[in-house]
């Protein structure tokens, strides 16, 4: 039992471990490796050549175009460089929407659920994750029903006097707000091929279905990872924050959001890099109808390979696609790096001399509560 | 500051419910219910919708009980469509791609958890590396290594390449190390090797990780769309997601079909409702679980 009897034994039991580790591993990098490393690689170079979809890519007959493939979708001027960006525009503004009322939706969800008083949280925990574990292709299939011209949700919207469009056959940016044509300064001018006008004009009503469509099947899990993270928090923090007269509205500002901010991180993260890869939903529903509205590049990208046999392409679409996804993580990683309060801040928090009367108080209040969310207070448990 | 902490305690939690608290929970229980119908009355429009004729369907949407209650939906699913070879395919790719990950995944997951080896951290940081790599930009690749591979249209090319995931190796191998070495040390002094140890000491103290893999591998493949997508052509291999989204996009109907498609959602959502219900309580607290490590 003792480390003087085991010491000497060490090498004896760990004897035979690189053979065994790299056979228990093997299964691993063969399988990830021929199915994941090694796509990747064909696929960058598929992207870089004109093949067409016959025979194997790595043929003579295959040419080296360089970066043909992506200045074709960049700066082509054709039909492609306007399709790439008319699937970045609907996928912009989908991830516009989604991410953040999904966050919102579910950190909502997250601390109602959580509340200590509340009967039936299993019941309701069980409601609200339910919709994540169905299958996409499903609650797509739904939702063409429920959002179909004489569906339910147009029924709903009868009763409170509002005639439904026809969702998912409705090509109009909601942001136009029915205007058939803009001023000319948004009109002319175009980016990708697609113009400022058609840019600002939002998501259309039909993506707006795909829109709320993501909100109801992600709010459920993110929910869990907010309500695993409330539980986390220390009772304590709050209390002190309570003692010191802080409201609840006042709580969550100030003391459970700013100690979730790691879990809303993973939230954003995952959220981001779920709304820019929606493919799923787009095949089993409109496949890019009404007007292309609803193209997203993950679809332009199998559109482009498996129906128009243009490989090439297909396959520089998925590499921008991964581009993005990485500018974006980095970005928000920025954005919601954990910054140092500024001195103007910091002088509010600051307790005066004289505490008593008037705003003193309230910036004690603050300053014993940014304490104990710092973990100030934590340490003496 | 624990004083304190200890006499406001009472003060909060009291019994007696002022009047503004009543009114502040029935409020609070009012707005969750409406949220929870929200969440709930789809699918049971969707069950109700099923049972309903097509007239039926359109001119009533929202109302749970049938004009007139047909199964004429579920007869045309069962025995005048392809939707049970569907989910026959589905079943069989769920039920090795389960296994296989459940095998392959704690395999790893232990080697890299415990077994000294030169090269394994790097392999670690491959993993996670894969990890990392948008699912999305995976669909042209494997088609391209499956189609040279000779498996395209085959079920190993539908089951061989999800037979592991760096997902569930990442899970087992952090489950691995939060258990104690003792144990397995005294297996190997008693003279088991690796895999023995592996298999007859480590793997039964691992449930709890496997019903997560269980869970994640089932819902996984059985909701898989994508890669059956890249990976077949022919009507055979046809799984339930395949299937029902070429429905959606008006395969086998003429007119809306609604009450089939709605149908056809439903019974493919019943193999994952029962995992989920009868593992729900992990699923729910699993996160708490996994965070409070």
């Amino acid at each position: 039992m003792s480390t003087t009897m085991r010491q000497p034994r060490r090498s004896g039991i760990r004897r035979g471990e690189a053979a065994s580790g790299w056979l228990f591993t093997a299964p691993m990098i063969v399988l990830l490796g021929v199915f994941l490393v090694i796509p990747v690689l064909m696929a960058l170079w598929v992207s870089f050549s004109d093949w067409g979809g016959r025979g194997s890519p790595f043929s003579s007959t295959v040419n080296f175009i360089g970066l043909k493939n992506y200045s074709t979708l960049l700066s082509g001027g054709g039909l492609a460089e306007q399709d790439f960006g008319t699937a970045l525009k609907n996928n912009a503004w989908y991830v516009i929407f989604v991410v953040p009322l999904q966050t919102v939706v579910a950190l909502f969800l997250a601390v109602m659920v959580n509340r200590q008083i509340l009967r039936g949280r299993g019941f309701f925990r069980t409601a609200f994750y339910f919709p994540s574990v169905t299958s996409s292709v499903a609650i797509t299939v739904l939702w063409l029903f429920l959002f179909s011209s004489t569906g339910a949700v147009n029924k709903l919207l009868t009763y409170v006097g509002i005639a439904g469009p026809n969702w998912f056959n409705d090509p109009r940016g909601v942001l136009h707000f029915g205007a058939t044509s803009g001023p000319g300064y948004l009109t002319g001018p175009t980016v990708l091929g697609v113009s400022l006008w058609d840019w600002v004009g939002g998501p259309s009503v039909a993506m707006v279905g795909y829109i709320l469509l993501a909100i109801f099947t992600t709010s459920g899990t993110f929910m869990l990872l907010f309500i695993a993270a409330l539980q986390n928090l220390g009772g304590d923090v709050q209390e002190a924050a309570m003692m010191d007269g802080a409201n609840g509205w006042q709580r969550f500002w100030r003391v459970t959001l700013p100690q979730l901010r790691p879990t809303l991180f993973t939230v954003l993260t995952l959220g981001l890099i779920g709304c820019w890869q929606v493919f799923d939903q787009i095949y089993a529903g409109t496949q890019g109808s009404p007007g292309k509205t609803t193209l997203t590049p993950a679809f332009l990208s199998y559109q482009a390979a498996f129906k128009n046999q243009e490989w090439g392409q297909g396959a520089a679409i998925a590499f921008l696609l991964f581009v993005i996804i990485v500018a974006f993580t980095l970005l928000q990683r920025w954005v919601l790096a954990e910054r140092k309060v500024s001195r103007r801040r910091m002088r509010m928090y600051n307790i005066p001399p004289s505490s008593g009367t008037g705003p003193g108080q309230g910036a004690s209040v603050d300053g014993a509560v940014l304490l104990a969310a710092r973990g100030v207070a934590r340490d003496d448990r | 500051m624990s004083a304190p902490a200890a006499d406001i305690r009472p003060a909060i939690r009291r019994d007696r419910l002022t009047g503004p608290q009543i009114l502040g929970r029935s409020v609070l229980y009012a707005v969750l219910i409406i949220i929870a119908i929200g969440y709930i009355f789809p699918f049971l429009i969707d069950i109700a919708t099923s049972f309903k004729t097509e007239p039926d369907a359109a001119s009533d949407p929202l109302s749970l009980i049938p004009a007139t209650f047909t199964t004429a939906a579920y007869q045309k699913l069962f025995l005048n469509s392809d939707f049970p070879l569907w989910f026959r395919n589905s079943a069989i790719v769920t039920i090795v791609v389960t296994l296989g990950r459940v095998f392959f995944n704690s395999l790893a997951g232990y080697a890299l958890s415990r077994l000294h080896f030169r090269g394994r951290n790097v392999l670690f940081a491959g993993l996670v590396a894969i990890m990392a790599v948008p699912s999305i930009v995976l669909l042209i690749p494997k088609f391209l290594v499956i189609n040279q591979l000779g498996m395209y249209d085959s079920f190993s090319g539908m089951i061989v390449p999800l037979l592991t995931d760096a997902a569930g190796i990442f899970i087992m191998k952090n489950f691995f190390e939060s258990i104690p070495i003792s144990v397995e040390e005294q297996a190997r002094i008693d003279g088991a090797g690796p895999f023995r140890t592996f298999w007859s000491v480590v793997l039964p103290m691992a449930r709890p990780a496997l019903i997560t893999i269980i869970i994640l591998s089932f819902q996984g493949s059985w909701n898989e769309l994508a890669h059956f997508i890249v990976s077949t052509q022919s009507p055979e291999l046809t799984t339930l997601t395949k299937g029902v989204a070429s429905l959606a996009s008006g395969q086998l109907s003429q007119g809306t079909q609604f009450p089939l498609k709605l149908a056809a959602a439903a019974v493919m959502t019943i193999p994952v409702a029962l995992v989920f219900f009868f593992f729900q309580k992990r699923i729910l607290n699993a996160s708490d679980a996994a965070v409070k490590e």
